[in-house]
């Protein structure tokens, strides 16, 4: 009895380990062996080496989801990251409605991606949603067809992105010019430091630790994207709009070509760690202290 | 404005125009921002009651001159998703038949789990408590292949129970996540106390624990029915046509090739599949946000 009670917190926390183990580093092996060997509609499990990769860096279509991954992470993360500090310096400045406005913001968070993406399908595309209105206010000649011009279509996924986003943003960051101490501030302000000074010099320095958490938290959406260019491009026009996410899918599951999808999964994976795993560490590394 | 700012200097009045004019500029920018954030859901709101003549005619941003409830009835029970055309209700029903109990399951385990990496620890419980977390950040991509099958020998492939077990497996990492970091608030010396009259590790989980935990209860499952409701990748790789949730019948509503485009329908379909999260949102905004952040900043 005495046994049982000294091992029941290990034998509650047994299943759910056992779960994390195989379905999360059994899952993360099996990819990886795969993403070694010839696999085509089938797995196979007789290593060749890296051609997979090889491959996967001659494809062109590749190329143009890693590029866009660039595009698209450095705008929406540098977009919302800059609305998103800006808002909350705004809502700072004891906004008698702020409880409400910080409810509008923050509401696409709760969207999912489907949505947002199926909202911004209509307002951007050219025939009926904002070029038409614009063409409408007596401005002819104005063009906004982005959606469809291959080179275009990836900032579209930014703006749609950064809309859904950018709240979620400043609620962070708020929550961060709330927890600068205010002996400080005020200390400051009897100085007669004006106030742009006061957040430039004093209070957005002190909120490093929240700058980090909210690119971790972007980039790692970046990374993820796949419902949004789904919804709203499909990927196209061709596969202008690909992100590796959607690359990865197309391989797997309309190309049937197990290999390649492995292979890009785990490149997604080894961007996905080089960013949170240090992060992560430092983390965890100074809870225990 | 130049022109004030630079002879303010002790002058009291200038002073006070001054700021009732930034005053002003402040709460029209933020006006500015609100409607940026509302535009969508009001263009959504205004096509779904309009019908298609108008829109083809009319100006996005206009308001309906006719409204109709048309699209709605249409989305709700008779738009085409592929070859099937029952609206988006029976995935709407899928969608509930999925989360609830995927919300259940995982808000469940997450407390337990949570419980006795906060308060019983043994020699590795702090490595388990890591490799949860990092599992919570993989790109779900990786596992998605092996993932499908494994499905198929469990025999569970295209089934609402196996998305049910493939929601409740990923999102262990983050419902014990929360747990534990509202459980190690709790001091260590009730747990403690209550050891030494007796009490052994299910009666300190019940009777002391539980009664404490309503706060991250909700926080939790706000997290994982927003999460659960709202994905699409697991969705659209591990159903097949009868089983889908919502959000993959709204894409497929949306980006059906046949026909002519309605997008009346399709907003209302977007609208439709947005309001139980939204609902959460406005009723409990507050433990949504509080999620949010816990799930980012502490993980």
């Amino acid at each position: 009895m005495a046994w049982l009670e000294k091992h029941v917190p290990k034998m509650v926390l047994a299943p759910s380990f056992a779960v994390i183990l195989f379905f999360v580093y059994g899952f993360i092996g099996w990819t990886a062996w795969v993403s070694l060997t010839r696999s085509r509609l089938l797995p196979r499990y007789d290593i060749v080496g890296f051609i997979q990769y090889q491959r996967l860096f001659d494809s062109p279509r590749w190329d143009t989801a890693i590029s866009n991954l660039f595009i698209f992470g450095f705008l929406f993360i540098v977009i919302s990251m800059f609305l998103g500090l800006f808002l909350a310096i705004l809502l700072d400045q004891k906004i008698r409605t702020e409880g409400m406005l910080r409810t509008i913001y923050l509401y696409p968070m709760a969207l999912s991606l489907i949505v947002t993406g199926t909202a911004w399908k209509w307002i951007l595309n050219p025939g009926l949603g904002i070029e038409a209105v614009v063409r409408g206010w007596g401005f002819e000649n104005f063009r906004f067809d982005w959606l469809i011009n291959p080179d275009y279509a990836i900032y579209t996924i930014v703006i749609a992105g950064v809309w859904q986003a950018s709240g979620f943003v400043m609620a962070l960051f708020l929550a961060g010019l709330r927890s600068v101490d205010d002996e400080i501030i005020k200390a400051a302000q009897v100085d007669g430091i004006p106030t742009l000074r006061i957040y430039s010099a004093i209070i957005i320095p002190s909120m490093a630790p929240i700058f980090l958490s909210a690119f971790i938290v972007l980039a790692h959406l970046a990374i993820k994207s796949f419902d949004l260019v789904i919804a709203l491009t499909g990927g196209g026009p061709g596969y202008a709009t690909d992100l590796p996410a959607t690359y990865m899918y197309a391989l797997a599951f309309s190309r049937g070509d197990i290999g390649q999808a492995a292979s890009s999964a785990m490149v997604m994976m080894m961007v996905v760690f080089a960013i949170v795993v240090p992060y992560l560490y430092s983390e965890l590394r100074a809870k225990n202290d | 404005m130049t022109d004030i700012t630079s002879e303010n200097t002790g002058r009291p009045l200038a002073h006070a125009v001054r700021n009732i004019l930034l005053r002003w500029l402040l709460l029209a920018l933020l006006g500015l921002f609100a409607l940026y954030y509302l535009m969508p859901l009001f263009v959504m709101l205004t096509t779904s009651l309009k019908s298609l003549e108008e829109i083809r005619t009319g100006s996005l941003v206009a308001l309906p001159r006719e409204v109709t409830f048309d699209a709605w009835a249409k989305a709700w029970s008779g738009a085409c998703t592929g070859i099937q055309c029952e609206g988006v209700r029976p995935f709407f029903w899928n969608s509930i038949l999925l989360a609830v109990p995927a919300v259940f399951l995982s808000t469940l385990f997450g407390a337990v789990n949570g419980y006795v990496i906060a308060h019983w620890r043994f020699r590795g419980s702090n490595l388990i408590f890591s490799l949860m977390l990092f599992g919570c950040f993989i790109p779900f991509q990786v596992v998605l292949l092996p993932m499908a099958r494994v499905l198929g020998i469990m025999g569970l492939a295209g089934t609402i129970p196996g998305l049910i077990f493939v929601h409740v497996v990923y999102g262990l990492g983050f419902t014990t996540l929360f747990f534990r970091n509202y459980y190690v608030t709790i001091p260590q010396e009730l747990v403690k106390a209550a050891k030494i009259d007796g009490a052994g590790f299910f009666r300190i989980f019940w009777s002391i624990f539980l009664p404490l935990s309503l706060p991250i209860v909700v926080v939790t499952v706000i997290w994982q029915f927003t999460q659960i409701w709202n994905d699409f990748l697991f969705g659209v790789s591990f159903s097949q046509s009868g089983t889908q949730p919502v959000t993959v019948a709204l894409n497929n509503i949306v980006n059906s090739t046949t026909g002519v485009k309605e997008y009346n329908v399709d907003m209302a379909a977007a609208i439709i599949a947005a309001l139980p999260t939204m609902l959460v949102y406005v009723i409990a905004g507050k433990y949504f946000i509080r999620g949010l952040t816990a799930g980012s900043v502490k993980g």
